[in-house]
Formats: structure tokens, sequence, C-alpha cells
């Protein structure tokens, strides 16, 4: 592990980097709110003019807000339309930073990605229609409570630096040395840096892909941040330390999994691959980088063979220890990646969250119900004719009740569908396919309903989460695949993990529901051991706690002859019971459906 | 005009780039659906295809980029225009996330009506990219309620305005290009079918094309007017192909023996009613245009079947089987007979 000294020293390269070059994107700082991490904003404002612009940008923000629209006051004063600026416009030539960015739904995280993008802001909206310039450093406060909550990929990815300051004490946190003065300095040195060559092209790209990172942003950055070092130290070559300096901020925590050993020595077979594509283009276009062909070959190779193992040596000793530990974080980016899409910040369903749609004529219930733009719009065309019937020329706009135009925001009470499938030896094997028709039914739906769907399974020892919450077939169809049968039957355990999850999800905003199918004869307790009384025991009590959380849960026994122990289940955790020996898709989802009507 | 990476510098992709072009050269075909991981270059195709579009004809000024002589009925009233001929670079409209329905289809105009008390029709994005594209980045974010919206507009090639007083129809038909991240969730399959050509992108796997894609993209970012310079000729080049195949794709000739083929190809993949059929010919006809052949070959159809196909196959959301994998086995059966 590295030391704190170490980390607090990175982070601080890291916003120095930021403030040298912002086409760097930003940095997920993943830390809670604390004295390390204000140390941490306030040392990297230092870095820029009190007049760069510094917004905040709370987790739920609208459209309204986040892209502009029109100014209301201002429009109706003048009568023109007057542009509302948006906060990322705002923030054009500045910094963003997102407390909370873990709760950033995925539409706004698209719209952040967009922009970081392109930097402009295509505004479409409220009869406007403007592109506005927005280039900002985005920083993204990841305050997520435990691994499962995470900055969304699409976000992070554009994003180059990822810093953890958990384990920065404050002592460590010294304030940085630079000024705004060398920041300006180095801005003006980075436009001297020269291009990287082949050879650290390849390095890095060799790095990235012995890394396991697939998309090409990834290198991309990596040798930006290469030209921003060579630019902090005055120098107008990128030289190899840069480089795995580089490296070591931006791909280490992109990383997904550990160099094969023999790949190692593969950088030897790279050079001679033909250059893509269009062959007759590759030889007249001129590089950026100097004519190499004149080197001595050989030299050049040995060189290019240096620079890769500089730079995966750099990576790997970023990397947390070990294989395992990298494992692990991989399954974690897989399931925030699958939760974020269905976080919704909607923590209570009242009419005026959710996502935004189209307004529709009606009367406002409450004051934020009303669409004022829309209203003024159904009230225009009107405004002649209504002034002449009161024998007025000019006067205030006249609206009236059929004008009112109401916000609608889309429900946002979607429920997940929890589904714990007994994989034991005890039920058959083909009660595994009959389930994934039925997931397979759900998950078609999935997309008109926003119903999520999650897959436990169990067997052997202990219960899997094979699928996380989820509304990704393709997700669906990978883990599906894994799933195989066999061994004893740890039914308590697939319960517990069951009723952890629904507490979860329903922390999320959304609506747990349980299917459980299994035959209601476990074997195993929740400790691992093979006793049947105890294993029923501890499967009954995990019954009770499931009954305890007040959430919809379907049983559905799939033994071929019932015996009445999964019903006694069933009534201990207060679930609807259907003996289904022969699993039908269209059945299950039928019961889905009537315990959806009633969560 | 902002600076687009080249297309003709787009390493690899070639299915991408073929699918684009088609759609550039037969603009009936239905529209481009680009699945995608994060970063592998979708909308940087899109911009760099759009930059080498062959101009239109049209009248000067006019919003819905009517052609000379036949202005629409709504372009009368609302264009002010001279009816003077002229040309327009060929419209890559971007439905940007957040748009809202107004700027979408087209409003009121709010200050005229306000100051004027005039009821005027603001023309939105549908009319800016009549006879051109629409590009929507990420489609599955896309609100529901625009997405049943685009997909009727789509259909009809007409864009019908009936709110706050204003009834309004003008020509919208445009080439909907969609792009979408598959790990963030399904498109409805109402959405999917109404795509001409669905391709599937991928970062380059292979470590060369992967560092010609960085080099050129650093390149690029370092001095994008040099880079563009670098590639005008290549995409002059591209920009004349599409435009000879243009004018040549109404003399291709299809052999009665290459439409059988094409119908017992379709037959035997199960691909579900008529459009994709008629999709694997059109597009198959513009690829014959596009390389300068007068016919369409057995080898064109195996060259689009794919892309023309592979959104189209009845089969569970979970069957294992790639799409891809059955067309090509159906097609190497076909020629085994």
């Amino acid at each position: 592990m590295k030391d704190a000294a170490t980390v607090w020293a990175e982070a601080m390269l890291a916003a120095a980097l930021l403030a040298v070059d912002p086409r760097l994107g930003g940095v997920v700082v993943r830390a809670g709110p604390g004295p390390v991490r204000d140390a941490w904003v306030s040392g990297f404002r230092a870095l820029f003019d009190v007049e760069t612009p510094w917004r905040r940008l709370p987790p739920g923000i609208g459209d309204e807000r986040l892209l502009g629209g029109l100014d209301l006051g201002a429009a109706l004063g003048s009568g023109r339309k007057v542009l509302q600026r948006g906060l990322l416009a705002e923030a054009d030539g500045g910094v963003v930073i997102a407390p909370m960015a873990e709760r950033l739904t995925s539409g706004t995280a698209s719209r952040l990605a967009a922009a970081l993008d392109s930097g402009v802001i295509s505004l479409e909206r409220d009869g406007m229609a403007e592109r506005l310039g927005a280039r900002f450093v985005m920083v993204a406060l990841d305050e997520g409570a435990d691994d499962g909550e995470r900055v969304g990929p699409g976000l992070s990815e554009h994003l180059a630096f990822a810093i953890d300051l958990d384990g920065v004490g404050h002592r460590d946190a010294l304030p940085i040395s630079a000024t705004v003065a060398d920041v300006a300095e180095a801005r003006e040195a980075l436009t001297h840096v020269g291009a990287p060559d082949q050879a650290m092209v390849e390095a890095i790209c060799g790095a990235a892909e012995a890394f396991g990172i697939g998309s090409i942003r990834a290198p991309l950055l990596a040798l930006r941040v290469a030209a921003a070092l060579a630019a902090l130290e005055g120098r107008d070559v990128i030289d190899p330390e840069d480089l795995s300096t580089a490296a070591r901020l931006v791909l280490a925590p992109r990383a997904t999994r550990m160099p094969d050993v023999t790949a190692e020595a593969e950088p030897e077979s790279q050079p001679d691959d033909i250059p893509p594509s269009e062959p007759e283009a590759e030889q007249r276009e001129p590089d950026a980088t100097p004519p190499e062909d004149e080197l001595d070959t050989a030299e050049n190779d040995d060189m290019a063979a240096m620079l890769d193992d500089v730079v995966l040596d750099a990576v790997r000793a970023a990397l947390p220890d070990g294989l395992d530990a990298l494992w692990m974080d991989q399954g974690r980016a897989a399931q925030s990646a699958a939760m974020s899409s269905g976080r919704s910040g909607a923590r209570r369903a009242s009419p005026d969250r959710g996502r935004r749609i189209a307004s529709r004529p009606g009367l406002p219930k409450q004051a934020s119900g009303l669409d004022v733009v829309e209203t003024l719009k159904a009230a225009a065309p009107w405004q002649k004719v209504r002034g002449a019937l009161l024998g007025l020329d000019r006067g205030p706009m006249r609206i009236r009740r059929d004008d009112f135009r109401v916000r609608r925001f889309e429900q946002r009470s979607e429920s997940t569908v929890i589904f714990v499938v007994d994989a034991s030896g005890s039920a058959a094997l083909q009660r595994l396919a009959e389930t994934k028709g039925a997931v397979e039914l759900l998950l078609a739906e999935a997309y008109v309903k926003r119903t999520q769907v999650a897959l436990i399974a169990f067997r052997g020892t202990a219960a899997e989460l094979l699928l996380p919450p989820t509304r990704s077939l393709t997700r669906a169809r990978r883990s599906l695949a894994e799933l195989a049968g066999g061994g004893a039957t740890p039914l308590a355990a697939a319960l517990e993990a069951a009723a952890i999850l629904g507490v979860a999800e329903r922390a999320k905003g959304r609506t747990p529901v349980l299917v459980i199918m299994t035959d209601g004869r476990g074997n195993i307790a929740l400790d691992g051991a093979a006793f049947r009384t105890r294993a029923e025991t501890d499967a009954l009590n995990a019954a009770r706690r499931i009954r305890g959380t007040g959430m919809a849960v379907a049983l559905i026994d799939i033994s071929p002859r019932p015996r009445g122990d999964g019903q006694k289940l069933a009534e201990a955790m207060g679930a609807r019971f259907a003996a289904l020996p022969y699993v039908e898709a269209g059945r299950v989802r039928d019961v889905v459906r009537s315990l959806e009507g009633v969560g | 005009m902002r600076v687009v990476f080249p297309f003709s510098a787009i390493v690899a992709q070639d299915e991408m780039k073929l699918a684009l072009l088609l759609a550039a050269v037969d603009r009936t075909l239905g529209g481009v659906m680009v699945f995608g991981d994060r970063g592998s270059g979708k909308t940087t195709a899109v911009r760099g295809l759009a930059a080498l579009l062959p101009p239109l004809k049209v009248i000067a000024g006019c919003r819905f980029n009517c052609e000379p002589g036949t202005p629409c009925e709504a372009c009368v009233g609302v264009c002010r225009h001279t009816g003077k001929a002229g040309e327009a670079p060929a419209p890559v409209v971007d439905l940007p996330l957040g748009a809202t329905e107004d700027r979408v289809v087209g409003a009121l105009d709010l200050e005229r009506a306000l100051t004027l008390g005039e009821k005027a029709f603001e023309p939105g994005l549908l009319a800016r990219a009549n006879r051109g594209f629409l590009y929507i980045d990420e489609v599955n974010l896309l609100e529901d309620h625009l997405v049943d919206l685009l997909l009727d507009v789509a259909q009809s090639g007409e864009n019908v305005v009936e709110r706050e007083g204003l009834s309004i129809r003008h020509p919208a038909r445009f080439v909907l290009v969609g792009s979408g991240n598959p790990e963030e969730g399904e498109l409805r399959p109402q959405l999917l079918d109404r795509f001409g050509l669905s391709v599937e992108v991928t970062t380059p796997d292979r470590l060369a094309d992967r560092v010609e894609v960085v080099k050129r993209r650093d390149a690029f970012d370092r001095d994008p007017a040099a880079f563009v310079e670098l590639w005008k000729a290549k995409d002059t080049a591209v920009r004349r192909r599409i435009k000879a195949a243009q004018g040549r794709i109404g003399d291709i000739v299809v052999p009665d023996a290459v439409l059988e083929q094409g119908s017992r190809l379709c037959m035997a993949v199960g691909a579900d009613g008529l459009r994709g059929e008629l999709t694997l010919l059109r597009a198959s006809r513009a690829l014959a245009a596009l390389e300068g052949r007068e016919a369409v070959t057995d080898a064109d159809l195996r060259k689009i079947a794919p892309m023309a196909l592979r959104h189209r196959l009845r089969r569970g959301p979970l069957d294992e089987q790639a799409s891809t994998a059955r067309i090509d086995r159906a097609l190497d059966e076909l020629k085994a007979a």
C-alpha cells in the first residue's frame, strides 16, 4: 500500500496538472466530507485566479439549472427571449464541483460527459436554441458509503484522475507549494511540449491493453498528463519518467486485470505489426513524430522495450495488493454500473420529483406544478383577441384557466425484482433453464416498465449475487450463462442475502420484490454447517426477518411433489405461495405482477 | 464552423463507416443505429460524416431546407425568403440530451407572440434536420415521449404540429442516426426495428490499431487545422464517391438470382417482416453504387446482411448465440446449397 504522504502528494499533483491542462477533464475524489477533503479542495482552488468561475453542482439538479433555458423574468419584462445560462455554461473556463457525485443520475452524468467531451452545451430548451461554451474541470466528490456506491463509469471515464483520500490524516494534508504564477508558466510551457514519440504511444497503449483498459480515452488522457508533467517542470520534451507517472495516475485506477506474465515478453511482437486499414495512406502520412527511421532500429527496439517495462511496472506498483483485490474492484465497478442507471435520487415519491416529461393542460395543484413558459405560450396567441374583448389595446398578459400547463413528472416508483433461485441438487437442473426463461420474460418487459431484475443463486455452501440489479440484457445474458447447478441447499444464507439486497434497493428509492424459487428444503445452516435441523431453524428465522421488512415476497415451490416445506416457509415470511411443479415463465410473470400491484 | 476530426482518419471501424456511407448514399435506408462501448468513436464518425456530405440545393434562407421551386406549405408562411436558389451544407443535427419537446417539433415563437401578439411558428430541430441527418447520442437515455414522437415523424416523413393554437405541417425527412451503449439498458424492439442498419462497434483490439488511433487523435488535438489539411484529399475523395454513388444508384441492376438469394436468407435466419428484406436489397444496391459497379452481387448481400438483419432476428432476449454468427451460418448454408 502507498503511505498517506505519497497519496496526498499524488492528489496534489493531480490538482496541479488539472490546473495546467483543463482538457484532462477532472478528477474523482473519494473521501468523506472533512478537513482532508477541504484541504484538497482549497489547495486546488489556490491554483486558480480569484475570478475563475467556481460552481457547485447539487446532485438532484434539473435541466433548467444545469443546461439553461429561458429567463422568464427578463423575457416578460422586455418582451424578448432572454437566455438564462445554466450552471455548466456559467462554469466555462472554470471548475464544477459535484458533492455526492455518486448520487448523480445517469441522465445528469451523461449531460456532464457530453459537455466534457465537446466543451459546449447545445441548448434546445424552452424556445431557446444556443451553443454555449462550457469548458470546465470537473471535480466529482465521491462520498459513497460503501463500495456499491460509486461515480458512474459514464462520467468517470472522462476524468483523467481518481484519488482516494480516505487513508490520509489531516496532518498529512500539507498545503500545496505551487502558485497561480507557476500554473500560468506551466500553461505557457505546455504549448511548447512536443508530441510523444511512437515508442511512448506504444508503451502507453500496450500498458492499457495489458491492464484490460478498453476505452481509448485512457491512453489519450495519459499522454496528455505526461505532457502536462513535462510542462510543470518547464521541459518541452516528454521524458520516460513523465510517462510512467502519467500511467500510474491515469491507468492504475482504471485497471481491470493484471497483465499476463507471459505477455510481458510480448512487446517485441508489436512493432512489426503492419499499420491499420489504409496502407497507402500510412506510408505517405507524415507523422507528428520526428523521423525515427534514421535511428538505429535495434537501439530503438531496446528503448521501446525498456519504456514498456517502465510503464507496466509503474502501473503495477500503484495497484492494490494482488489480483484478488483487483477482482473485487471489478465486481464493484460492474455493480455500480448496473445500479447507476436505476439510481433516481428520488427517495420519496412526490409529484415534483423524478424526470420531467412533457407538460400538459391542467390546473396546478401547487405552485411548483405550473409550467410558466408553456402556460405563456398557450396564452400568447389569444392576447389580441382577449384585449379586444375588453376594449383594451395594451396591458398585462391576460391568462385564463385553460391556458394553464402543468409540469408532469415520471412516476419513479420503480421496482427491482430479486430472483432467489435454488440451484442445488435437490431442485432439478431443468429448473434453472425454466427460471432463466422467467427472468428473460421479465427483462423483456423491463424497458417499458422500468423494472430492474437481480438474481441470487444458491447451492453448495453459499448464496451468490449472480446478477446485480440491472435493466441490461447484455449483462443478464452474461451472468445467467454462468449459472450452474448441483450441490447442497444453503437456503438460510440465500434468504439473508435476499433481505440485505432488498433493503439496499429500498434505500435507493426502489421497491424490492422478492421471488424465491425453491423446494424449501434447506440443509446447510447459516454458518455453513451441514445439519438439517439447524439449517431449517436458520431458514425459518431468516424468513421471519424478511417478514419484518415488509417487502413483497412470493415463494414458488418448484419441487416435483410439494411436501409442505415450501408452504411453511412462505407462511413464516408472509409470502404469497404458489406451487409450480413446472415453472412456466408466464405464470411466474403473473405472480410477480400481482406482487407489484401490492407493493 | 467547428473543425471536426476527418472521417477518413478514423482507424478501423469499417462496418460503422460503411453503414454511415450507405445511409448517405441512399437516404431511404432508414437510418443507422450504432451500438458500442464508451470511447469507441461513435460520435466522432457521425461528426466526420457531416463534414463530407455533399451540399444541398436549397431555397436560400429556408428554414426547412426546401428544394428550389418546391417550397413546402409551412415554408411559404414562415420563411420570408426571396425564393432564390442557393446551396447549404447538408444538415447533421444533434438532438442533445435535455432538449424539450417544443424545440424538437417546433413551437410558437414566444417573442413575437409577446411583443406583436402574432401567432408565428418557430421551427424546431426536426425542421432543421429535413433532408439531412438527425443524430441522437445515447438514444437509450432519451425520454420515452420524445422517442415515440421521433419514431412517428421518421416513419411518416412529416412533422405535424398542433399546439398553442398553431396548426402546421412540414416535411421532416431525415436519416436517423442513433448511438447507444448496451450496458446502459436495452432499446425497445419497436425502436430498434425502425433503424435500417445496425452496427456494433468496439474499441480496436489490435495494439497497432490502438496506437494509430491515439497518435491521430493526439495530432488532431494539437493542431486541428493542420491535421484536417493533411486528410483533406482523402476526405474529398470520399465526398466524391458519395456524390457519384448518389447519382448512379438509380441505374444499379439487381439480378433476379440475387433478389431470390436475399429472400431465402431472410427466411433462413427468421428475420421478421418485409422491412429487413427491403433494407438488405437497398443497402446492397447502395454498396454497389459506392463501389462503382453496375449490378448487385451475392458478395454485396453477404457484406450487408449482418448490418441489415442482425437487429431483426426473432429470438429470446437471452439467446446465447450472437445474431451475427447466426447470419453468417445461414449465409454459408445457402452458399453450400
